[in-house]
């Protein structure tokens, strides 16, 4: 134990070495080369805004992506899946269609595919359906992980009504049984989030929902972090004692923190021009507010209902930043058309609700007619068991829709748990629809993926087949499960 | 303790006994459903059926059966015609809102609250019960929970009425669990008193599985000394007792077979010693959800115990549960075992606010290996049999209760809608709250305001 401590120790200081070596080098690029590098690494996504950089003698920099992404894709085969329905989320729904798949990528996809001389594996998919990988953009896996004891519990650091200085990556336990079970539902990509006791939660990880012995395996290459926030009763409820106690409170809470992170980035930005003296001190908290003032961090904001919406949407006004995604937007319905007007994702239940005041006026409709107003409308689970049946869960959403009168296809559905919520995350350019050079990210299912009795019969990411309904000895099981968790059987 | 007021409020709990509910009101309309998809669920699948609603109860179901003058018709020809559904475990009506302690009236406050009446508290104007029943449940059994011994189980019908108008039968059973600090919950009631109690009553949790068996034992063995011995408890000459003489006139039922002792337990073990532990005590016994009950589904079918449980959760989100699977249910049941689906998942409320969902449970259940006939008995006639309430709903046979519903299609089905709901004879034309809001909210106002 002793031992392990040292040698972590050691490791430590061999890792701020070289990110001090790191720190040189960079210096040598031009200005905000770093920020502009990061994301740009594995391709597509849009250059955020120049952020800090470090000076000379600086040991650690604000946002050189220090836990970078180790995610390589897992060999795949060049594969063809022929007479589908392939629903795109980019377009009609292909019936009969073909989808091939090869290095990674997806290469061709239509009504007619020219089979490859080189091909290796032909799927006939007669009476079933293809979609891309279902996104997940409200999880806690890993950080909330199966089993659910005390020692585990890692999702909420409720310590302080602002800890923007977390990052839900350093709680993700990448032996949680729940993500091969979210694989096995179609699920390819998550984000997951702090939990929602403090106003300003932290940093979430953007991960693929792969085996790997680290969190870094899992991380998305070039993902933009979000920050989490929270409104209402949440926060106030943590904080009864010490503050915020109050809806007011915790508005007075947020703007405090924005005011400080303005300061803070004026700061960072005059040195950046300069480089004159010792660069501002880091700190954590301030920092990834700063990234989410200067546009390189999402905020994904917790917000049930539609006048706390309304005045968070007027906060973002008045410190100049976007917020990305109304999270758990029970009342999104209400004000579906401010939404659209300000260009804000809603992420949303099926079905849920009634579990506090802040979610009484729940709708069933609520996806639907947050579509209708032309609003990006998107599902979500936040929870173990439901992120496994994000289809039945849209499926449920739509029938809930045409039940309002809306006329909802499943070409609009498939978007809600597809390209809508890559969107939320800055990759829609690289998941969430099937269309030629996107990541071949794919989900087979045995069926209409909007019905009950329907299953995902096989998911790749990156091409690579790592889920098999027919194949189960082959499939994904952690660590934890050895000798915890019989394999599972069918029938 | 004051014996006059105990003797005399034992007489009262023999007196009233078993609360049967009748309908409030007696539907006057005669109505006839045809051209359906007849489930009877008691029966086979009739084709091109009729179902006769008169009185409040079924009169005919049949092929060939005479259609009464002046009846309402209801033309069901492409639709599918089964008894209302029913959600075995639930906590409609017990709680509106979950984070709201005032709208809480699930939980008792003590260890051992086999007196404990939950459906005296129950909430006839919650805005779920029209929620739940436009959705095809008719029926719902609530259940008390947050403490070893929690107390008695209900089953209510989804009519119009007060708490008690909407009795199918109370209590249909105690519940308990063995299961001791630290199973899986987000009740913000599960607190257990500790303070210590005259008269030698269990006022301190049990603190480990063998302890709870142990006070279970102790429970069962102090009722029946109870029983035997009631003029001595009168004046007061009794040695300690481990319960109130009101949890021990509750349990009198259980011990004399009356009424099952549901324990919630998912561990194969807990099951199985309960299973054991029943036989050797000789009560009546239904595993609540039972995760890993599959490992033993012949065992459990062999001593004719059911288990209500789910087919949406296989997360080994505890060490009791590591063996959860989907399939739970279909084993059980291949192997003979009674089984009422609920939901398991823990996620969205599913106890009061989802408890509509049970169709979908039923659907998952299918999904993974279980018949849907099977699935359809285990919302329907299942459950009736478990809380005892067969002999007036669960199926659609001459002489029960008419709840009945209408289906465009499959009833587990995502795509289906409910069109007619029938609740001890009358049709339900739900507007929900939520269906409420959502025509409110249709149309978006073009102001700002």
């Amino acid at each position: 134990m002793e031992h392990n401590l040292l040698s972590n120790t050691d490791m430590h200081r061999f890792v701020r070495v070289l990110a001090a070596v790191c720190t040189v080098a960079f210096v040598a690029l031009p200005l905000h080369g770093f920020a502009q590098q990061s994301p740009s690494a594995s391709g597509a996504s849009p250059a955020p805004s120049p952020g800090p950089t470090a000076g000379p003698g600086a040991l650690s920099v604000p946002f050189a992506d220090p836990y970078p992404s180790t995610y390589a894709p897992f060999p795949s085969r060049a594969t063809l899946i022929r007479n589908a329905t392939i629903l795109t989320a980019a377009g009609p729904a292909i019936r009969n269609g073909s989808i091939l798949l090869r290095g990674g990528k997806i290469v061709a996809v239509g009504a007619n595919v020219a089979t490859p001389a080189d091909l290796v594996v032909t799927i006939d998919a007669h009476g079933k359906y293809v979609t891309p990988g279902i996104i997940d953009i409200h999880s806690h896996l890993g950080d909330y992980p199966a089993p659910s004891v005390s020692a585990h519990s890692d999702g909420n650091e409720a310590t302080n009504p602002n800890t923007a200085n977390v990052w839900a990556e350093h709680s993700v336990w990448p032996q949680d049984p729940q993500f091969p079970r979210a694989l096995a539902g179609g699920v390819t990509t998550l984000q997951v989030l702090p939990g929602s006791a403090n106003l300003i939660g932290g940093r979430s990880a953007i991960l693929k929902v792969v085996p790997s012995r680290t969190v870094q395996g899992m991380k998305f290459p070039g993902a933009r972090y979000g920050l989490k926030m929270a409104c209402g009763e949440n926060p106030k409820r943590v904080y009864a004692q010490r503050g915020p106690s109050t809806r007011m409170g915790n508005m007075a809470g947020y703007r405090a923190a924005w005011i400080a992170a303005e300061a803070y980035k004026r700061r960072w930005d005059a040195w950046n021009a300069s480089h004159k003296g010792d660069p501002p001190a880091r700190d954590l908290t301030m920092e990834t507010m700063a990234e989410a003032l200067r546009g390189d961090i999402y905020v994904h904001m917790h917000c049930y209902r539609a006048d706390e919406m309304a005045q968070v949407i007027d906060m973002s006004h008045e410190f100049g930043y976007k917020v990305r995604a109304f999270h758990h937007a029970i009342e999104a319905y209400k004000i579906a058309d401010l939404l659209a007007k300000e260009g804000i994702v809603a992420t949303m239940w099926a079905d849920w609700g009634g579990f506090k005041m802040e979610a009484l006026d729940t709708v069933r409709a609520n996806i639907g007619l947050v579509d209708a107003a032309g609003a990006r409308a998107t599902i979500h689970s936040d929870d173990a068991s439901g992120i496994q049946r994000l289809n039945q869960e849209t499926g449920k959403a739509m029938y809930a829709a045409k039940r309002a009168g809306l006329p909802v296809s499943e070409d609009v559905a498939i978007k809600w748990m597809t390209i809508n919520p890559a969107f939320a995350l800055g990759l829609d350019d690289r998941i969430g629809s099937l269309e030629t050079g996107k990541n071949a990210d794919v989900v087979l299912w045995d069926g209409d993926p909007f019905s009950v009795y329907t299953h995902a019969e096989k998911v790749f990411v990156d091409g690579a087949l790592l889920y098999d309904r027919d194949d189960p000895k082959a499939n994904w099981r952690t660590d934890f499960e050895l000798g915890y968790v019989r394999s599972a059987v069918r029938k | 303790m004051a014996g006059d007021f105990g003797r005399a409020a034992g007489l009262a709990v023999v007196f009233v006994g078993v609360l049967l509910g009748a309908p409030a009101v007696a539907s006057a309309e005669v109505v006839a459903i045809t051209g359906g998809t007849v489930y009877p669920v008691s029966g086979p699948r009739i084709a091109n059926g009729t179902v006769v609603i008169r009185d409040g109860r079924i009169a005919a179901v049949g092929a060939n059966v005479a259609i009464p003058a002046g009846a309402r018709r209801i033309d069901a020809r492409g639709k599918i015609v089964t008894p209302g559904l029913i959600n075995a475990q639930t906590q409609l009506g017990l709680v509106e809102v979950g984070g709201e302690r005032a709208t809480r009236n699930v939980s008792a406050r003590g260890v051992i609250n086999a007196d404990f009446r939950p459906w005296e508290g129950f909430f006839s104007q919650s805005a779920y019960i029209a929620a739940t029943r436009e959705d095809g449940v008719t029926t719902v059994g609530i259940m008390p929970s947050g403490a070893f011994v929690a107390g008695q189980a209900a089953a209510m019908d989804l009519a119009d009425g007060t708490a008690a108008d909407m009795v199918r039968r109370a209590p249909v059973g105690v519940v308990a669990t063995i299961v001791v600090g630290g199973r899986p919950t987000n009740d913000i009631d599960e607190q257990t008193a500790g303070e210590t109690a005259a008269g030698g009553e269990t006022t301190v949790p049990p603190q480990s599985r063998a302890d709870a068996l142990a006070a279970l034992r102790d429970l069962l063995e102090d009722t029946r000394f109870y029983a035997l011995h009631r003029k001595g408890f009168d004046a007061g000459a009794l040695r300690g007792l481990t319960a109130s003489h009101r949890a021990l006139e509750a349990m009198l039922d259980v011990v004399k077979g009356r009424q099952p002792l549901l324990v919630s337990v998912d561990r194969l073990d807990d099951i199985d010693t309960m299973v054991r532990f029943a036989r050797r005590e000789h009560i009546r016994l239904v595993i609540l959800g039972g995760a890993e009950a599959w490992q033993i589904a012949p065992r459990l079918a062999a001593a004719h115990v059911p288990v209500i449980t789910g087919a949406m959760n296989n997360i080994p989100d505890s060490f009791d549960t590591l063996g959860q699977r989907q399939e739970n249910a279909a084993v059980l049941r291949r192997a003979g075992v009674e089984v009422a689906l609920v939901g398991n998942a823990g996620g969205g409320d599913e106890e009061a606010f989802n408890a509509r969902n049970v169709k979908y449970e039923a659907g998952n259940a299918v999904a993974f290996g279980m018949s849907h006939d099977d699935a359809l008995r285990a919302v329907t006639l299942g459950p009736a049999t478990i809380l005892g309430i067969a002999d007036h709903v669960g199926s659609l046979s001459v002489g029960k209760d008419a709840n009945v519903v209408v289906w465009s299609g499959d009833p587990f089905e995502l795509s289906t809608n409910v069109e007619h709901v029938f609740v001890r004879g009358r049709e339900y034309h739900d507007r929900s709250r939520q269906d409420q809001l959502t025509e409110r909210y249709r149309r978006l106002p073009r102001t700002n305001n």
